[in-house]
């Protein structure tokens, strides 16, 4: 796989097709690979990676690279282009400047997901047909990926990918046994006081480092409004011990029908925070009270929260859902 | 040296607490963290915590002053509270370093009384680390994870837990504790020995930071910032989990009947960051990352007799969304650069 993304960025950059290519980087040990921008052969040749570890989505970085003069050649994965669809839709990222190569996925791990398994002091890791060959400074592990994959990745919605040029391996579907809502479900059931608990316990983890922020594709606003001083709620200090928490809620508000669950937000909290379970219910709920929608899935769809058609839901049925108690 | 087995230290945990506010690195959904202790918390088996110590003595809010408004009057009440002594218990080696690290920024003229006053509360116990991990660099900065400074100095050696007192602090600390016994020093020679070695393995154990410190324009110029900081969030983890990272903003809250004064971290990395009427001096995220990287490696130790502001804790590589970091920083910039 590696070995036909780099021949084919290669290709492209030496054709003059594209000006530069949103890639992978190697890094200081095989698991802390960057995000980055190649523009030479040699560059590619030589720091381009893509393997199992290749967690980090490349979409937003479009927002400014297809500001630039020439093409950007982007690699997506199938939960990668769900999120440039949805920037092509928003107008936030200018479609005739990007030259999208779908690659096949069959879900991605992390070092925070293998360390979780107790494997510390990694030194060198090595893929050969989906097992990972791990060597740490107290031994070796072997560990299949699918032992290790990210929650995003076992809860996998689509191995399709909406927008591309072209494809690099096999085009999948939409996984329609997805079990991605079954957490949201178990919360649902919950009373208001423990779903209340719950979040608030999430929550106080909160460094508010912003980071679930930054790297989401659907945050792409030029001056968000935590970052505002003149908005009375700019960010840095919590003026009560619930501001990361109206923060959390704002934004899960501000994302609600443009999130594609890319599960980019779980993935960076350094706090290890379940992000994706706030917009997975605003997803769940969306789909219940309008009928299924995925954001990303075409571009140009309009959300249903920014549209209207007669069948929509009337507002009483928060009230018919659970009373007004659990509202 | 005093010694408890290991399966004892509840009892030295509940023996420590009775006498001050004890706080232990523990086990939490985000990973470890220093936590007041309560009897039934055990201590973590992981290498180090996410949030730094340093939370303790500078924590990432604080309320400096109230102000209370009656017509034309206003009151300025102090709402500092007399800090009690705290043990600190499990630091290991590189963020001791990091207090020295703040002790230079905070208890120089103008001091911080805020932060000296705990400061001067607190205890360390210190823990030398047996199982260093690959992110790693403490030696890089002469710190030696075998040898743990602090107020006591505390290692794992089998079953059992080694102390030894290295100030004066310390030596009260341990004074009148039943649940301690006399220990020979063997073992821990033994402890001190297998972490050496290890440390030699460490990947990062070559790495050396003697082409910094100096050479200011030069670094500052550098074209390799350009790559280095494209991928950059701007988020400010790394500024969050970094144990020497002392930037702060002070703010007001109106509480309607008069003003709340806080202080809380606040991140180079930010948009907003040191913003003046003008703006943001550093207009571009490539200047605000090359802020946080030339103030570790050069700014700092030019005023501060060549001591780095990094201590090697690694946080930064475990914990950047895209894994940017101060060691990739290092290699690039000192790429081609006489030590
Ligand atoms: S969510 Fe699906 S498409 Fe995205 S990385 Fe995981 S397995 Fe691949
Ligand atoms: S990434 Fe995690 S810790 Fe950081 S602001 Fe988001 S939720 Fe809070
Ligand atoms: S909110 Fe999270 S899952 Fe949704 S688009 Fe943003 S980063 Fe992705
Ligand atoms: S810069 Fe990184 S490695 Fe250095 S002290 Fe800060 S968090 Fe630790
Ligand atoms: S270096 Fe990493 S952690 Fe720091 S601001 Fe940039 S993206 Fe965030």
């Amino acid at each position: 796989m590696q070995e036909m993304m780099k021949k084919k960025a290669i290709e492209l950059l030496q054709s003059g097709e594209v000006a530069r290519v949103l890639g992978w980087k190697k890094g200081e040990f095989d698991y802390d690979i960057t995000p980055a921008v190649f523009e030479s052969a040699e560059e590619i040749e030589n720091e381009f990676i893509y393997n199992s570890l290749c967690s980090p989505n490349l979409s937003k970085y479009l927002v400014k690279e297809s500001r630039k003069e020439g093409k950007t050649l982007i690699f997506l994965k199938p939960c990668d282009s769900y999120s440039l669809s949805q920037l092509i839709t928003e107008h936030r990222v200018i479609r005739e400047n990007v030259y999208a190569v779908g690659i096949e996925c069959y879900g991605k791990t992390d070092a925070d997901t293998i360390k979780e398994k107790g494997i510390k002091g990694i030194t060198k890791i090595t893929e050969n047909d989906g097992v990972l060959n791990i060597e740490t400074l107290y031994g070796t592990e072997k560990i299949p990926v699918y032992e290790v994959l990210r929650e995003r990745c076992v809860n996998c919605k689509s191995k399709k990918h909406p927008v591309y040029d072209e494809l690099i391996g096999e085009e999948g579907e939409t996984v329609d046994d997805c079990e991605r809502f079954d957490e949201v479900a178990k919360i649902e059931a919950m009373t208001p006081e423990e779903r209340f608990a719950f979040f608030r316990n999430e929550l106080s983890r909160c460094i508010r480092c912003n980071a679930c922020r930054n790297v989401c594709p659907a945050c792409t606003c030029e001056k968000c409004v935590f970052d505002n001083d003149a908005s009375g709620i700019a960010q840095k200090a919590a003026s009560d011990s619930f501001e990361e928490n109206m923060f959390h809620i704002i934004r899960a508000f501000h994302v609600a029908g443009r999130c594609t669950d890319c599960g980019e937000c779980s993935r960076v909290c350094p706090q290890n925070i379940p992000l994706h379970l706030l917009n997975r219910k605003f997803i769940k709920d969306i789909n219940e009270l309008y009928g299924n929608y995925q954001a990303g899935e075409n571009i140009g769809n309009r959300s249903p929260l920014t549209d209207y058609t007669q069948s929509d839901a009337e507002p009483n049925i928060v009230y018919e859902r659970g009373g007004k108690d659990n509202a | 040296m005093l010694k408890i087995k290991l399966s004892k230290l509840p009892i030295l945990f509940d023996a420590l607490s009775d006498k001050n506010k004890l706080y232990i690195p523990a086990d939490t959904k985000g990973g470890a963290r220093f936590l007041q202790y309560e009897n039934g918390m055990t201590m973590t088996k992981e290498l180090n915590t996410v949030r730094s110590p340093k939370d303790l003595f500078f924590p990432q809010t604080e309320n400096l002053m109230d102000f209370k408004l009656e017509g034309k009057k206003i009151e300025v009440i102090d709402t500092r509270e007399e800090c009690e002594d705290f043990v600190i218990f499990g630091v290991r080696a590189c963020d001791v370093r990091s207090f020295e690290v703040l002790d230079r920024v905070f208890l120089s003229e103008p001091i911080d009384t805020y932060y000296k006053n705990r400061r001067e509360h607190g205890v360390i116990v210190s823990l030398a680390c047996n199982r260093p991990e690959e992110t790693c660099f403490c030696s890089t900065f002469d710190i030696d994870c075998a040898n743990p400074e602090g107020d006591v100095a505390s290692y794992i050696c089998g079953d059992e837990m080694y102390f030894e007192p290295l100030t004066e602090k310390g030596s009260e600390l341990l004074l009148n504790l039943s649940c301690l016994s006399e220990g020979s020093e063997a073992p821990v020679y033994e402890c001190k020995r297998n972490i050496y070695e290890i440390k030699s393995k460490l990947p990062l154990s070559t790495l050396s930071a003697e082409k910094f410190g100096k050479n200011m324009t030069e670094y500052f110029n550098s074209d390799k910032w350009d790559e280095l900081s494209e991928a950059c969030l701007g988020c400010g983890t790394c500024t969050f989990v970094c144990p020497t990272c002392q930037c702060y903003d002070i703010k007001d809250f109106d509480t309607g009947n008069g003003i709340k004064r806080f202080r809380c971290w606040d991140s180079c990395m930010y948009s907003d960051f040191t913003k003046m009427a003008h703006g943001n001096p550093r207009v571009s995220q490539k200047e605000r990352f090359r802020q946080r990287f030339m103030h570790k490696l050069v700014y700092y130790p030019m005023n501060n007799d060549g001591l780095f502001s990094c201590v090697g804790c690694g946080r930064c590589l475990s914990k950047c969304p895209i894994s940017m970091n101060i060691v990739k920083v290092m290699k690039k910039l000192g790429e081609g650069k006489d030590e």
